[in-house]
């Protein structure tokens, strides 16, 4: 006979890891399953709107999350990701890549990940000179000619970043206007080294070992840039796929009331991959917390 | 134990310092090397690495790309 788990927590980011320590302190018996420790918070600059600290950065932040979910001896599983949550008699069954886990309870905490431009191309020059990351692989990037996709403020940030380094930047923004906030549009406007492409959309990454150029459409008109680096920042979308029999919203988030109830009774969800209006690590780690207390509540009524 | 480490990085890449918190918690001596001033180094790391994403770890000439703690303790544990 498999083991039961009273609970199984998927996702380690800051709804996650909250989520965990709760749990823990209930002394559930819990399972975390997780890509990665931190989610997005690890890739978060300076916060300054965590309550108790003034200023520290994401990694930081994420380096005492960690601290205080290893405090306690639950078995976390890293590097491993959910493909399916099937609801069993009485029981879920989750099947990650490298496994299967059956749990009483289960909260999801995924979160989002980087959205992808869906082209020709992105997925094999992924890392030869197409990133997801301007913070971490920007630098590689000096004097070199680079493209910025997007026109948020992900996007302006990566603009931003890289005029210190690159040679050139293009932001290929598929709106009309940039939608970023208006300071940073100013900053980015007032540089000779950027390019606007308004109105236009990227067709396809082109290159051989590496990015050499991308070819852009714009106002129906195809145009190829040279360019040795691409940067995507088009924003994010839920890791919601695995959780196929949950509601969820246009988004593709996960519906969940104000108690992370799902649409199935016994599955919770919390967090960036929810319906919670407002992305925020505080808010994360409080609806991790919330979410956890209802699957606890749940566990204790089916006893 | 005596095997080489070096970690490729940058100063702004939180995988990096990942890396280097993890290799300082295991009690593991390496060598690290910021590539965002020395072109010289970041070559060096794309053509041993053949890809254009940090970090990059080399234990005794072999290749690890990203914080993949599973791949470092194999290395490290073979």
């Amino acid at each position: 006979m498999k083991k039961i788990y009273d609970l199984v927590i998927i996702g380690a980011g800051p709804a996650g890891i909250t989520a965990a320590v709760y749990a823990a302190r209930k002394k559930m018996d819990i399972l975390v399953i997780t890509k990665d420790i931190g989610g997005q918070a690890s890739l978060s600059g300076d916060i300054q709107n965590y309550t108790g600290y003034q200023f520290i950065t994401g990694p930081e932040l994420v380096i005492k999350f960690e601290e205080h979910m290893r405090k306690f001896n639950f078995e976390i599983k890293e590097n491993e990701e959910a493909k399916e949550l099937i609801s069993k008699q009485n029981t879920f069954l989750v099947k990650t890549d490298k496994g299967n886990y059956q749990a009483k309870t289960v909260v999801v905490a995924s979160g989002k990940r980087s959205r992808e431009l869906g082209v020709t191309g992105e997925r094999e020059f992924r890392n030869k000179g197409l990133t997801y990351c301007a913070t971490c692989d920007g630098p590689l990037f000096s004097g070199k000619d680079v493209a910025v996709i997007g026109g948020g403020n992900s996007a302006l940030d990566a603009a931003l970043q890289l005029i210190k380094i690159a040679n050139h930047i293009y932001i290929i923004n598929i709106a009309d206007n940039l939608t970023g906030d208006g300071i940073m549009q100013e900053k980015v406007r007032a540089e000779n080294k950027v390019s606007i492409f308004n109105n236009s959309r990227v067709k396809e990454v082109l290159g051989d070992s590496f990015v050499q150029a991308v070819k852009i459409e714009e106002d129906k008109e195809e145009k190829i840039l040279d360019v040795q680096g691409i940067f995507v920042e088009i924003g994010l979308i839920p890791n919601s796929e695995f959780a196929s029999n949950l509601e969820k919203n246009e988004r593709k988030e996960i519906v969940v009331n104000q108690r992370n109830e799902t649409n199935v009774p016994g599955i919770f969800a919390t967090g960036d991959v929810t319906n919670v209006p407002e992305k925020q690590i505080i808010i994360a780690a409080g609806e991790g917390a919330k979410a956890v207390l209802g699957a606890f509540r749940y566990l204790s009524t089916k006893k | 134990m005596n095997k080489k480490i070096k970690v490729y990085g940058v100063p702004t890449c939180p995988f990096c310092n990942m890396t280097k918190k993890y290799l300082k918690d295991k009690g593991f001596d390496f060598e690290y090397l910021d590539v965002s001033h020395n072109q010289n180094l970041a070559k060096e790391m794309v053509e041993k690495s053949g890809q254009m994403s940090v970090p990059v770890i080399e234990i005794d000439g072999e290749i690890i790309i990203g914080f993949d703690k599973e791949g470092i303790e194999k290395i490290l544990r073979s």
